[in-house]
């Protein structure tokens, strides 16, 4: 099994390409970003590969041009955000200000938090992929003066945005609510004692209570020694939906159709917990409400609240048609 | 009108540190003829010098040290090695080596201290936010920048206008032959002046460190708006550097701020914002071509 890393985002495409012309692969999984996914996957699916998703799930993907040979692991773009949308309506919040960065999953972070937030919008801003300051956006958040902040910048950028947002004095004085990729436990440790009492949404968490999970944790922690991020329970149920389908199909992926029989059975143990696959071929999930608290050493740490949505699919799978 | 001025203000920080920047990137161009691709490097390793000596010792001032000798001696060590072979060179050559340095710095970093990005803490006397003006609260960190900034501005002009170095400084940039004909040993002037550019290079990115996260490829990212400050400002021209970093950072902060908000007094919201976030990232560029047609040379060209 052939792994590849690229230096650069960009280079994701010639990777794939390589692959898929001198190897003569298959079976593709692996990309983070929707905008490499977006310039990736229609190369794979066209030569007749298979690609499963263990992060990106485009919105552009989900409905009408969604493809038999296109599996999401993970989640479809929208649905993180629409749990944080009906998190923040049960939270009672009112009044949102809410930011993502200006490409595809920015985009289909806003519009699933709108889906799903009753209450009203008094700003909306998109930021540049490639910016790290955000003083600009953070005056226009105070100036605002909502009752919470909604925003998406997953990594790096979060890392940035959650100190900046903290050194400017905002972290006291308006909540902020994201969704899972904003506060993972890396962003969490670099952020320290500032992301204490941020609002989160996810479809998992380390805390939850399933021998999967359990031994998941377990066998993560000790071999990195640091917990594990949702990105790494991801990637796990993958490969565990792409073991379970194997197995099924005696380890041949030649027959697309077989296999796909194969791996809509989604017959694995989910760290998650409940998980099938759409009509879409993206997940039908529960999505909780988590809190960034202390844990016993001081260090911040996302406790399980309670439940945000159940049995969720996604706002594209109507449109489609398989 | 407190947003207006709290907008300015980070206009303005982002145009002190944009300066820092384009300082020693003209200084160098105007007299030596080189375009220094690298000069994000140098941003890169004061950025990274200081983030490791603060995580040693745990103090800012001895980190602010760490990183301005680390970038200084980069900046020197590297027109020692590399930059001097280039001086008789054609522009592309001088593109390829210093592009290679590129690559050579953010992999060394990489190796070096992986690629996680590392945060550095605010130094507690610097943290928090004050009341610039009733009602307007800002960051002191952002502060302290602008001020640093507006000093090094001012050394900078009384050192080209009042001092010897300054002095080879100002004759190097608009007669570089006469300089050399008349015997001053333009090796170590060179040598001096790439120093000073990395110094700067450095100041801003130990200073920039505590907001952004420090991770390879810091410096790419703000090099190219550099490259739009020279331009605008005037090849070989600090002044022109000081300006045009003004109204760069000022215009692009403002333009973000408020150009999506006012579009969307005119036109439907979904449209308004993808026309302002599509604008306000255009902007400066607009602004660097209008700049050129109206005045090729930049607003405040070195060679008259």
């Amino acid at each position: 099994m052939p792994v590849l890393l690229p230096q650069h985002p960009g280079q994701g495409k010639q990777i794939a390409d390589r692959f898929l012309k001198s190897d003569k692969i298959k079976l593709f999984t692996g990309i983070i970003f929707s905008n490499v996914a977006g310039a990736t996957v229609p190369d794979i699916l066209d030569a007749g590969g298979i690609y499963i998703s263990p992060n990106a799930g485009p919105s552009n993907f989900a409905g009408k041009e969604c493809h038999r040979n296109y599996y999401v692991v993970s989640w479809q773009n929208d649905t993180l955000h629409e749990s944080a949308g009906q998190n923040a309506t049960n939270l009672g919040y009112k009044r949102a200000f809410i930011l993502a960065p200006n490409y595809q999953a920015g985009k289909d972070a806003l519009a699933g938090f709108k889906r799903y937030f009753k209450g009203e919008i008094v700003g909306e801003v998109y930021t540049r992929l490639d910016q790290t300051d955000f003083a600009a956006e953070m005056a226009q958040a105070r100036a605002a003066a909502p009752d919470v902040v909604f925003q998406f910048h997953p990594g790096g950028l979060g890392i940035a945005f959650l100190r900046q947002y903290q050194q400017a004095g905002l972290l006291g004085t308006i909540p902020m609510l994201v969704a899972a990729p904003s506060a993972d436990s890396v962003i969490l440790k670099a952020v320290g004692d500032a992301a204490v009492g941020i609002n989160v949404s996810s479809h998992w968490n380390a805390d939850f209570d399933n021998p999967s999970n359990k031994r998941f944790v377990a066998e993560w922690t000790k071999k990195y020694n640091r917990a594990p991020t949702f990105y790494a329970s991801q990637a796990y149920d993958t490969a565990l939906a792409i073991a379970a389908a194997l197995k099924a199909t005696q380890g041949k992926v030649d027959d697309t159709e077989a296999f796909r029989t194969a791996m809509l059975k989604a017959d694995f143990q989910s760290v998650r917990g409940a998980f099938k696959f759409g009509p879409n071929q993206h997940p039908i999930q529960d999505w909780w409400a988590l809190r960034v608290e202390k844990d016993e050493q001081g260090a911040p740490v996302l406790k399980t609240k309670g439940k945000v949505l159940s049995n969720h699919g996604d706002f594209y799978a109507p449109q489609c048609k398989l | 009108m407190t947003l207006v001025l709290e907008q300015l203000l980070n206009g303005v920080q982002l145009g002190v540190t944009l300066f820092l920047l384009a300082a020693g990137l003209t200084l160098i161009f105007g007299i030596m003829g080189v375009i220094n691709l690298a000069h994000g490097s140098l941003y890169m390793v004061g950025a990274y010098g200081a983030a490791l000596v603060a995580t040693k010792t745990g103090s800012f001032a001895l980190a602010a040290l760490g990183g301005l000798a680390a970038a200084a001696i980069t900046g020197m060590v590297i027109e020692f090695v590399v930059i001097r072979r280039l001086y008789a060179r054609d522009h592309l050559d001088q593109v390829l080596a210093t592009f290679g340095l590129i690559l050579f710095f953010n992999q060394a970093i990489v190796l070096l201290f992986g690629r996680q990005p590392i945060f550095i803490g605010i130094p507690p006397l610097l943290s928090g936010a004050v009341q610039v003006l009733p009602g307007v609260f800002y960051p002191v960190y952002r502060l302290a920048i602008i001020v640093v900034g507006i000093a090094v501005a001012c050394a900078l002009y009384l050192m080209i206008t009042h001092t010897r170095l300054g002095m080879l400084v100002r004759a190097g940039a608009t007669h570089r032959e006469m300089v050399r004909a008349l015997g001053v040993d333009i090796r170590v002037l060179y040598t001096t002046v790439f120093g000073l550019g990395a110094l700067l290079a450095g100041l801003a990115g130990l200073m920039a460190g505590p907001i952004l996260a420090v991770q390879v490829g810091m410096g790419e990212q703000i090099l190219i708006v550099t490259f739009v400050v020279v331009v605008i400002g005037g090849v070989g021209s600090v002044r022109g550097a000081f300006f045009g970093a003004l109204i760069v950072g000022v215009s692009d902060t403002l333009m973000r701020a408020f150009l999506p908000g006012l579009l969307r007094g005119m036109m439907t919201g979904s449209e308004a914002d993808a026309l302002g976030a599509g604008l306000s990232s255009m902007g400066i560029y607009l602004l660097m071509a209008i700049v050129l047609l109206v005045r090729p040379k930049g607003l405040f060209p070195a060679h008259g």
